[in-house]
């Protein structure tokens, strides 16, 4: 590796390598050997920056140009202007990046980024993470080094104690107990454990992680074994993660080449080696229990707790199981201090967290800010707000364990605890942004669906009472809701919270208690009145034609594909609803905006 | 990887390689290289001093390029900035000067005042 005069950082994570990045890249290697810019232009492909609403995203660096929504096209352009020339491509710029005086800011002084603490993807967009002398560059494998040389296990336990983490996978157990229980356990062999089966619909931080910065999930276990007394870990991944896991075992590889995983790291005595076990995506197989069984090579069920993984988990050993997130943190606490990581967030809960932004909001992406950051700080100057001048309705947070927000909650400071107050949970951190036209009842309906698919069925109140409360929904969405409908969910949801055997059940109602809780009106507008407010329930909705405006053109009637508008030349027509399907098509077609829909 | 020295060995090696992507306190290297700067050969001259900064394992040595600074008749124009100095130009740069211009600026920050503007003028 030589010295370059600029860096070309190219977005590699899936976001824009969906959008395209792998093509730019291609297209950046033929031009830079083209004009023989080789020893002065490094090309690296990166992890996610962040920003995919606006990828594929290309950084040029000294300068920082902060280059979004690049196509093949604007490659020869940046080459031919910026890289050869010295001149900054002003109109490819990231529009948010630019100052009115043309001059460009520094990334961090980006809207979007400038709110943002990034502690867990302090190295995604950074570096190269199929290099591990980058990750080292910047200060990769030195806690390994610190815990090893210098401290004992257990005061290892005790700084990540006094950090305050908490588990980021959603639960928010304190990461330092957690380990505690498994060094207590008196055991030849224990297993530390990876997971990265993140399966929430929107969620897809640890994808970012892992794909932008696998060692520092690699060196966390490392020092997560040396704490409890283990010598081999397991990242268990989806398989439709391919990238993320072709990273992870390069960084392996990597890793055991330098001796940083294997027999006697650093001289110390230590061995510890990491294996990656994919997963066939089922979503169960994110709960703890179901995980192991799945790396063991069984049917992916939960298994009944007590006994806890800390004291019979894997291969029926003391096992500690920790998200990709939880560990992206632990090297920072051990390099910066637990007062450093303690200093930010609320009372109890430290440190920063990542989030998905998805949904109805301008800038969909990562964003990662410290605890206690409200919603609205979140969705309005990081997120850019709701696209199209619509009005907030409500945000997901928790996907399908959480609940919904809504406008009202919007300056609640984020943490476990206010969230699960407010009735909604953290969960690995997918947050879905509505607007005024989703309706609640559907999105409760969504997310139940999702949950059905992924019951394993092993216990009956996941299996059989989560069906009931679908069919209970489909029916108030399709108009056939009865009065005491809304009881019967409650009934249902609160028997099964109480008595499903793991985590997928218990939290399995929270989105339909969580709409019941906020949006009430709406559902009982389903069911009282046969109208959905958000005009979302199809079996719902009704098209009228206002006799005032109808030209009588007969247009509606010759595109409607039921031949259920009727009416003659000149005269107002009708739509008969015995024989409407609902398909909208009229109302598009009408020239004089006299069908609406109800 | 037996001992924290090897480990921050690499470090070191790799820091002054990713440096650009870093917020960092260090000397600046610019050559111009509009088109009036390449003609007069500014590229061979910028290959040297990338060349030179990695031979000798400078760290926090910056080799960035920059468009024309006006003075055309002078390129290839190279400018650089120690830190806590005041920033130098030197003019008509050819790579066989950019050894010394290393030694004895960068590293000894003592710049080579007969290859500077206020020679050539």
């Amino acid at each position: 590796m030589e010295l370059f005069r600029s860096h070309v950082l190219i977005c590699g994570g899936t976001g824009c390598t969906s959008s395209g990045s792998a093509q730019l890249l291609k297209r950046f290697e033929e031009l830079v050997e083209q004009n023989g810019l080789q020893k002065e232009v490094k090309l690296v492909h990166t992890g996610c920056f962040g920003l995919c609403e606006a990828g594929p995203v290309v950084i040029v660096y000294p300068e920082g140009a902060f280059y979004s929504r690049i196509t093949v096209a604007d490659v020869d352009e940046i080459v031919s202007e910026h890289l050869i020339k010295g001149r900054i491509v002003q109109r490819l710029l990231h529009k948010d990046s630019v100052e009115t005086t043309g001059q460009v800011r520094a990334l961090d002084d980006v809207e979007f980024y400038h709110k943002q603490k990034r502690v867990a993807l302090r190295n995604c967009g950074v570096i190269d993470p199929e290099n591990i002398d980058e990750y080292i560059a910047f200060d990769g494998y030195k806690a390994l080094c610190k815990v090893l040389t210098e401290m004992q296990p257990q005061e290892v336990i005790d700084v990540i104690k006094a950090s305050g983490l908490r588990g980021r996978g959603g639960a928010g157990f304190p990461t330092g107990m957690k380990w505690q229980f498994a060094r207590n356990s008196e055991n030849d062999k224990k297993y530390v454990c990876c997971n990265a089966d993140e399966g929430d619909p929107g969620a897809f931080m640890d994808r970012s992680v892992l794909e932008g910065d696998p060692h520092a999930v690699l060196e966390a276990m490392a020092i997560a074994g040396y704490a409890i007394g283990s010598d081999q870990g397991y990242i268990y991944v989806r398989a439709e993660y391919p990238i993320a896991v072709k990273r992870l075992e390069i960084a392996i590889n990597q890793a055991r080449e330098y001796g940083l995983l294997g027999e006697n790291i650093f001289g110390s005595g230590f061995n510890f080696d990491i294996d990656v076990r994919l997963g066939a995506g089922a979503f169960v197989c994110g709960e703890e229990t179901a995980l192991m069984n799945s790396i063991e090579g069984k049917r992916g069920e939960p298994r009944c707790r007590p006994p806890f993984p800390a004291v019979k988990g894997l291969f029926d050993k003391p096992t500690i199981l920790n998200n990709v997130e939880t560990y992206a943190n632990v090297c920072q606490i051990i390099l910066n201090g637990a007062d450093w990581f303690a200093s930010m967030g609320t009372e109890r809960s430290k440190g920063t967290k990542v989030f998905a932004l998805g949904g109805k909001i301008n800038n969909t992406g990562l964003v990662e800010v410290p605890m206690g950051t409200t919603l609205r700080e979140i969705i309005y100057e990081i997120g850019g707000g709701i696209p199209n001048g619509k009005k907030f309705k409500a945000v997901q947070t928790g996907g399908p364990s959480g609940g919904c927000l809504p406008a009202s909650l919007l300056d609640t400071p984020i943490d476990y605890d206010n969230l699960i107050a407010a009735g909604s949970m953290m969960g690995s951190g997918g947050m879905i942004v509505m607007d005024e036209d989703n309706c609640m009842v559907d999105i409760a309906r969504f997310f139940l669906d999702f949950t059905v698919d992924e019951s394993c069925g092993k216990c009956t109140p996941c299996r059989i009472g989560t069906r009931r409360m679908l069919e209970i929904l489909n029916r108030i969405c399709e108009g056939k809701g009865e009065d005491g409908d809304i009881e019967k969910l409650e009934h249902l949801a609160a028997n099964i919270k109480a008595t499903a055997l793991c985590g997928l059940g218990q939290t399995a109602p929270n989105p339909v208690l969580s709409t019941i809780r906020q949006f009430r009106s709406e559902y009982e507008a389903h069911i009282y009145d046969k109208h959905c407010p958000a005009g979302v329930c199809h079996k719902l909705l009704r098209y009228e034609i206002d006799t005032a405006k109808c030209k009588g053109c007969t247009l509606c009637a010759r595109v409607c594909p039921a031949g259920a508008i009727m009416g003659s030349v000149k005269e107002p027509h009708v739509i008969d609803p015995t024989k409407c399907i609902k398909c909208g098509a009229c109302m598009e077609k009408c020239k004089f905006g006299a069908i609406s829909k109800k | 990887m037996k001992s924290f020295a090897e480990l921050e060995a690499i470090r070191q090696k790799t820091l002054d390689k990713v440096n650009l992507r870093r917020e960092h306190e260090g000397t600046r290297i610019v050559v111009g290289m509009a088109t009036c700067g390449i003609a007069a050969g500014a590229r061979p001259v910028m290959l040297a001093f990338l060349d030179e900064v990695s031979k000798r394992g400078l760290l926090d040595v910056t080799v960035a390029q920059t468009g024309c600074i006006g003075m055309c008749r002078l390129e290839p124009i190279v400018e650089i900035t120690v830190p806590g100095q005041d920033k130098v130009t030197y003019v008509r740069v050819t790579p066989d000067m950019v050894p010394r211009i290393v030694t004895e600026h960068v590293v000894n920050g003592k710049p080579v005042d007969e290859y500077t503007i206020g020679a050539a003028e």
